[in-house]
């Protein structure tokens, strides 16, 4: 595909850095070598010309009927009673039972 | 009572009629599973968890009933499990994954209400390959389960744990997810009735998302007619997830009772090439030829593009899997690593410590196809050829109503076979990764033994909301064997 020369080191860092995963030094070059194994079977896909070809992006865009019958509908937009926010804050790290707490943001 | 044996009829009418207690039920079961699911017996280790006091007030709640002599709904007193990336309020919700590790979800999914809403005793949650994301079930966290057939070899996966236990006769039947073949492939390996349901048929709200426009829940069973009750009680619209349709929900146990003669069966040559298993390729062409004998028309079709739905679901995939997964970040639930300074570097080190190999493989592999650069080449090309695989399907079901093929090309293999080629272990999914895809439904029904005693599957894939007939099909299967 775009790059016949594969994945190099640099985009693989890159790549992490963009998903927020640190990659330990044993993890990179293992990660290095898959992904090009991956990508080097996925490139058997420009064997095929798609000019023309829409993209598919839900199911029920191939099947012609109404949205309600393919799961794409929306719901009413009415207040409805949502999760207890004591037990969705007991799940937290860190919180002070009202907010999420979490490391400094911004360095001063 | 033998379990093992049990479907979900006999549980029914044994409890209905006072034969047994759903409370006597649940409590056998979970002695088999203390006997033989851990280090002390066969070490399957199906179960992550189990939620023995839900389990216990659910069945005393149906025992209850019975004794008021109430309206018994279908499922009555019936154990079931279920896979690990479903919420059941009290039992903690992994994923197989370490980031969840200790999280306990505050909500029910929709498929656990409605379980337990038709009677069900839900026993407990089920191993699973880390985020779905496997075919052995050796991606778990929390170690590997072992097929009950042979206990040197995987159980398939990712819904390793859902399949073998019902396999091993630890509950009746099961829930697990399928996104590329989770669910069909482990059914094949352990010798029991999985379904695929089609795309939008039955809620998924309360299912930890791996890749939103594929993932999948739905039933393992032993037989097919329990995989039909099941079906009818988990389909339907649900508000709480906007994908679900609002078709109405089919007689699926009624439609059983018709016979398939006339039905026009499509075998399609691109699953029938080198690759496949001699013993399972014979298992299959008798399964057809059953069918011819039962009135069916054998046709031979194409679909022209198979070879290129692994390459397209592994694109898609791991594209959606590195945006959903992207919400494990330390902040709301689940792990956050120790100590660090700034909020960026909590995230990094949360998901270095939290995600095993194939995820952070998966979420790399998605990163790069939706970054700058290779959308177009990667994701848009998926996306376009998953245009084609579907049409495939919709221009098959023009001329058949039911497509039979493999599920996988082999049986069960052995632990730590697969696990250090990711591409090997990706083309596991070949038989099963089109109907994911093309939304159509599919079920996997045993087919027999090989020589050496391991369990053969055999796939019928139907039409987008055609469940009837697919399960039409796969009973004639079932009964032919």
């Amino acid at each position: 595909m775009a790059n016949a020369a594969g994945v190099t080191i640099d985009e693989v860092l890159r790549v992490a850095e963009l998903a927020n995963l640190d990659l330990t030094s044993e993890e990179v070059p293992r990660m290095q070598r898959d992904l090009n194994a991956i990508l080097g079977h996925i490139a058997e896909l420009n064997e095929l010309d798609t000019t023309g070809v829409p993209a598919m992006s839900q199911v029920g865009e191939m099947l012609g009927t109404a949205a309600e019958l393919t799961g794409a509908s929306l719901r009413v937009d009415a207040v409805q009673p949502s999760l207890n926010r004591a037990a969705v804050m007991a799940s937290a790290p860190e919180s002070d039972g009202r907010f999420f707490k979490v490391p400094k943001v911004i360095e001063r | 009572m033998s379990l093992g044996s049990m479907t979900i009829d006999l549980i029914r009418t044994a409890v209905a009629s006072g034969a047994t207690t759903a409370t006597a039920v649940a409590e056998q079961h979970y002695a088999k599973i203390a006997a033989e699911d851990g280090p002390d017996g066969k070490n399957i280790h199906s179960f992550l968890a189990l939620s023995k006091d839900r389990a216990l007030a659910q069945a005393a709640k149906i025992d209850a009933m019975v004794a008021k002599g109430d309206a018994l709904p279908v499922l009555v007193g019936v154990p079931v499990g279920i896979k690990d990336v479903l919420t059941m309020v009290g039992s903690p919700a992994t994923a197989g994954s370490k980031i969840l590790q200790g999280y306990m979800p505050p909500y029910d999914a929709t498929v656990v209400q409605r379980l337990e809403a038709a009677g069900a005793v839900i026993l407990g949650k089920m191993n699973c390959d880390e985020f779905a994301m496997g075919s052995s079930n050796e991606n778990s966290a929390y170690g590997p389960v072992l097929n009950p057939w042979a206990l040197d070899r995987v159980p398939g996966g990712s819904s390793g744990g859902s399949a073998a236990a019902v396999a091993a006769g630890f509950c009746v039947a099961s829930l697990g997810t399928d996104t590329g073949g989770s669910i069909r492939q482990p059914a094949a390996f352990c010798g029991v009735v999985g379904m695929l349901p089609t795309y939008g048929r039955i809620s998924r709200y309360g299912l930890i998302a791996f890749a939103s426009s594929l993932d999948r829940v739905g039933p393992f069973a032993t037989n097919v007619r329990d995989a039909a009750t099941m079906l009818g009680v988990l389909a339907g619209k649900d508000v709480l997830d906007a994908t679900s349709s609002e078709r109405p929900v089919g007689d699926y146990v009624g439609a059983l009772e018709k016979p398939v003669g006339g039905l026009r069966i499509g075998v399609p040559a691109e699953y029938f090439g080198d690759g496949l298993d001699p013993e399972i390729r014979a298992a299959i062409e008798k399964a057809i030829d059953g069918l011819h004998a039962s009135g069916c028309e054998v046709k031979q079709i194409s679909l022209p593009h198979t070879k290129y739905a692994i390459p397209t679901y592994y694109v898609i995939a791991t594209a959606e899997a590195s945006a959903n997964l992207s919400r494990f970040d330390g902040v709301r639930f689940g792990l956050r690593a120790g100590e660090a300074k700034t909020l960026s570097a909590m995230y990094r080190e949360t998901r270095d410590q939290g995600f095993g190999a194939e995820v952070k493989r998966r979420i790399l592999l998605g990163t790069y196809a939706l970054s700058a650069g290779y959308y177009d080449a990667y994701y848009r090309k998926a996306q376009q050829v998953r245009t084609l695989l579907t049409r495939d399907f919709l221009a098959a079901f023009s001329e058949v109503d039911a497509i039979v093929a493999p599920v996988t090309p082999t049986p069960a293999f052995k632990l730590g076979a697969k696990t250090d080629d990711p591409v090997q272990m990706y083309l596991e999914d070949i038989y099963s990764v089109a109907a994911s895809l093309a939304g159509i439904c599919g079920i996997s029904v045993p087919c027999g033994d090989t020589a050496a005693g391991l369990p053969m599957g055999v796939q019928v894939m139907g039409r987008h909301f055609d469940e009837e007939t697919m399960l039409r099909v796969a009973l004639a299967i079932e009964t032919a064997q």
